[in-house]
């Protein structure tokens, strides 16, 4: 038998809140499998576990607040992998408040919200219940409840109006909802708990509780199912920080600003100096070098280095230069930081980006490692592409895409030469920093790529 | 509008200024609107063809007729004490004063509700707007520039054909509360609330009121049980009340109007010396351009609207009268704040579960949620608990026994659906059966709840406790 304790998951992260436990009882999970989604002071992340086994207990619930070394799960140790999911999870405690057995829309998403709704009766056959929350939801009413709705035989839901608001505001539709109180009244625990069950209000509860209200769903997608079949399934975390993350990021007025690099001379530099850099650890991919190059860019021209701060109508120059490197993931996209990349060679970046790549993809990356960047690089080359828009990762204000090099005729000394071209797209807060001086930055970059010297003039 | 034909001199040129929000109609909804969205922080702009805020409700409608019901109740009260040991005489009635007490209360509303827009810096602009285009608002010679623009035109009085309107006999609500002077015999046409109500008043200061009415029954709409008090009471105040009638023609003779009525007997010609028109109001829906801005209009002339109060346009809202029935100020008072808020970028629906209707006759009527009618057009199955105000010490001390408070009750969750009342005072008890629908209480809560003695409102708790068999003071044991 082994315990699981919450292992060390950054500097200055010494605790967090349990919002979701991603196992129960009876499951049979792996070695870093996400067991836990805990939300610290700087994010929400998914906890993986470094222990495998069968889970004999689960020793904290939504909600706990738990510290570093806490135990979170014993597992026994020693079964197969491959154990199919126990169809019945051990006992639990029984349902006194509402005997009758509860929508199966109310079961969705058990796996992870089984022990927030320590009330609610397991569902059995996992496999079944995306199928049962279709037709749940395909037959439901839509969403937006209509005032004149009387019409129908039946009586209005018994909810006070601002427990109706309450519904309105994180996207429930009351009638779904079932009541606990006398002759079925629906109080407001009774939408909150509906909310965290059911997956229902474009997952409302968690943004709620965070204070900020969740996003209103683009229109018709309460009533996408009349076009056609729908699946729903919930957003993996990586995918809902994302997804706030961009909508904050949305808020900077974005220009992108395009232009080419000739990197034919740095391409032969790279073949010449790659087996060099290897050896060292590293890979000598044009990411670690425009890295480099971008940090050099930085301190030259600091208001890409700075951030907004609004609400006092001031700039906050930054004296580090820390570039992120976007980085795909199975998960989604992950941004890991190199620090002080002004600072460092070209060869120890690329060491680090391979190493911070890999525990990227991992699923190893602490907090702290993805955290303080001053400006973000984003290479889409290696899929493909002639240029994209990529989008500021906000507080910072610019962020650098590099699209796929290609061979091509470029005219000079009288004549047409082939020349290895490099796109590079730079998205800029355009409330922090001007075209014109977008574009003597990106030319910069183009002209340190093109004669790497100009670093040192 | 065409601005040359009209006469101004062409370097008149017109004064442009913007606002966040207009609110086009200083009524029971756009004043609520206008304060609501000054209160959240926007800047509004508020017009009307009014000196103040106030709309029909305060000028025109609610208010004064209260104030002249007010008066009409005295009358009868202090008649009807002689019956208790206190006769006070005929009393004379000073028409000039009674108007000026009348006016005096709606002028202090209004210029009241003027101040309160300059507190929270609404600018109101005295005047008539029409649609531009839909970001902009004309009014006289200044363009208004808007956001958003919230149209609470609210309605009028409508005027069937046949009627000799230009006559000075014949009067809509607007003219029958400047009480020209006490006829001898009116004709009031139309028993609906409106018609009940000025009917009374004229009745209490002496005229001889007859009521004709189209349907079998007073006040179509209100359960018949409720009207039913009413009616009886409205036939011993007036020379006659008569249903399924309707009025065949009308002309002003000069000195009178002569009428033909036309009944289940046959036809009858009657000379009235003033003639009430009250058959119902009309969506004031044709502001000038609104047809140009895409709003849509339904076929009897309401703006048409979603949940949220918005119009086929997305930044134009529309509340109150213009946009349906019922067509009450309180109605139009909420929808202004769902209008509101759903500007301010809140998830907001007009989805009230009681919309209260009251009837300020004497006694009131007045009902919420569910009804009799309704519950049985919709088979919806109720239980209808019943209590006669003449087992109530309260209504026996003000020698009003007549009274009855009903409730709709779901028999499976034993939830109150609807409320209904009728006697002295309904108008107030009203609000306690709007909550408990709201709230979804059960019976056993407002059986639980104590309420005061001896008062109107143990008639609510009474009749809670009628459903449950075991009411103190009626004996009516359970079927079940």
């Amino acid at each position: 038998m082994a315990e699981f304790t919450l292992p060390e998951l950054g500097e200055n992260v010494t605790a967090g809140d349990v919002v979701r436990v991603l196992v129960k009882q009876g499951d049979t999970i792996d070695k870093d499998q996400p067991v836990l989604e805990l939300e610290t002071d700087k994010a929400t992340i998914e906890v993986p576990s470094s222990v495998s086994g069968r889970v004999s207990a689960v020793k904290v619930k939504a909600g706990d607040k738990v510290k570093v070394g806490q135990a979170i799960l014993t597992v026994d140790g020693g079964e197969s992998a491959t154990d199919e999911k126990k169809a019945e999870p051990a006992a639990q405690p029984a349902e006194k408040r509402k005997p009758e057995p509860q929508p199966a829309v109310e079961q969705a998403n058990p796996e992870s919200d089984e022990e927030a709704e320590p009330s609610r009766p397991a569902a059995a056959e996992s496999a079944k219940r995306p199928a049962t929350v279709l037709e749940m939801r395909a037959s439901r009413q839509p969403q937006a409840p209509e005032p004149q709705a009387q019409e129908s035989s039946e009586a209005p839901v018994a909810a006070a109006p601002s427990v109706r608001r309450l519904a309105r505001e994180l996207g429930v539709d009351i009638g779904s909802v079932q009541g606990s109180g006398p002759g079925g009244r629906v109080g407001p625990e009774d939408v909150k708990a509906f909310v965290r069950s059911s997956g229902a209000g474009a997952r409302a509860a968690t943004p709620q509780a965070r204070g900020g209200g969740a996003p209103p769903a683009a229109p018709g997608v309460a009533s996408m199912e009349k076009w056609g079949e729908v699946e729903r399934r919930p957003m993996s975390s990586v995918r809902r920080k994302t997804a706030q993350h961009l909508t904050i990021a949305w808020e900077a007025p974005h220009v992108t600003q395009h232009d080419r690099a000739d990197i034919t001379a740095l391409e032969e530099l790279r073949k010449q100096y790659g087996p060099r850099v290897e050896k060292a650890g590293g890979k000598l991919t044009v990411t670690a070098i425009a890295a480099r190059i971008a940090a050099e860019a930085l301190r030259r021209f600091p208001q890409f280095n700075t951030s907004l701060d609004l609400p006092n109508e001031e700039i906050l120059f930054k004296r580090y230069v820390h570039v992120g490197i976007a980085v795909d993931t199975e998960r989604g996209l992950l941004v890991p930081v190199i620090r002080d990349a002004d600072r460092k060679t070209i060869t120890e970046i690329a060491a680090e980006v391979a190493q911070l790549s890999e525990k990227a993809r991992a699923r190893k990356l602490t907090l702290e490692e993805m955290e303080g960047g001053s400006f973000t690089i984003t290479n889409l080359g290696g899929i493909g592409g002639t240029a994209f828009t990529p989008i500021i990762n906000p507080p910072q204000v610019a962020i650098l895409g590099l699209s796929r090099a290609s061979m091509e005729p470029v005219y000079g000394n009288g004549q047409f030469e082939p020349r290895l071209l490099l796109p590079l797209s730079l998205s800029y807060d355009h409330r922090a920093i001007d075209g014109a001086d977008a574009a003597r930055f990106l030319r910069w970059i183009a002209e340190a790529m093109e004669s790497p010297l100009t670093i040192f003039l | 509008m065409d601005r040359g034909g009209d006469g101004e001199p062409a370097d008149d040129l017109p004064v442009t200024s913007s606002t966040q929000i207009a609110v086009i109609g200083a009524g029971p909804g756009g004043y609520a609107a206008a304060f609501y969205a000054a209160d959240l922080g926007f800047q509004v702009a508020l017009i009307d063809a009014d000196p103040n805020p106030g709309g029909v409700c305060l000028y025109r409608g609610c208010i004064p007729s209260k104030a002249l019901l007010h008066a009409a109740k005295v009358a009868i009260d202090a008649k009807e004490a002689a019956a208790w040991g206190l006769e006070f005489g005929r009393p004379k009635i000073n028409l000039d004063k009674l108007r000026s007490w009348k006016n005096a209360v709606v002028s202090k509303m209004t210029s009241g509700l003027g101040q309160v827009a300059k507190y929270r810096k609404v600018r109101y602009i005295q005047g008539r707007a029409g649609f531009k285009d839909a970001r902009t608002l004309e009014i006289a010679s200044e363009q208004l520039s808007f956001e958003h623009a919230i149209v609470a035109t609210g309605s009028r009085p409508a005027i069937p054909g046949g009627f000799p309107t230009d006559s000075p006999r014949v009067m809509d609500s607007t003219a029958a509360l400047e009480v020209p002077d006490v006829p001898k015999r009116l004709l009031v046409v139309g028993g609906g609330y409106i018609g009940l109500e000025l009917g009374s008043v004229y009745a209490a200061l002496g005229s001889e009121v007859t009521v004709v009415e189209m349907t079998a029954g007073l006040l179509p709409g209100a359960d018949r049980d409720l009207a039913a008090v009413l009616a009886k009471r409205m036939e011993s105040i007036c020379k006659a009340v008569l249903l399924e009638t309707k009025v065949v023609s009308a002309a002003d003779t000069g000195k009178s109007v002569r009428v033909t009525l036309e009944g289940k007997n046959g036809k009858a010609e009657a000379e009235y010396d003033r003639v009430l028109i009250s058959v119902g109001r009309r969506p004031n829906s044709q502001v000038p351009g609104l047809d140009k801005t895409g709003v849509k209009i339904t076929d009897r002339g309401f703006i048409e609207v979603d949940a949220a109060r918005r119009t086929a346009v997305p930044n134009l809202y529309a509340i109150g009268d213009v946009i349906g029935e019922p067509m009450l100020a309180h109605k139009a008072s909420h929808e202004a704040r769902v209008a509101v808020d759903a500007i301010a970028g809140k998830k907001a629906a007009f989805e009230p579960y009681a919309i209260p209707a009251v009837v300020f006759t004497d006694p009131e009527i007045a009902w919420c949620g569910l009804t009799e009618t309704e519950a049985a057009a919709r088979g919806i199955t109720v239980e209808v608990a019943k209590f006669p105000w003449a087992a109530l010490g309260r209504a026996m001390t003000l020698d009003r026994p007549e009274g009855l408070t009903k409730l709709l009750i779901d028999p499976k969750t034993e939830r109150v659906l609807g409320v209904g009342l009728v006697g002295v005072g309904a108008g107030e008890l009203i609000a306690e059966g709007v909550v408990a629908v709201e709230m979804g209480a059960t019976a056993s809560d407002l059986a639980m709840s104590i309420h005061p003695h001896p008062t109107l409102s143990e008639t609510l708790m009474e009749a809670a406790e009628v459903f449950y068999g075991h009411s103190t003071h009626v004996y009516k044991p359970r079927r079940k």
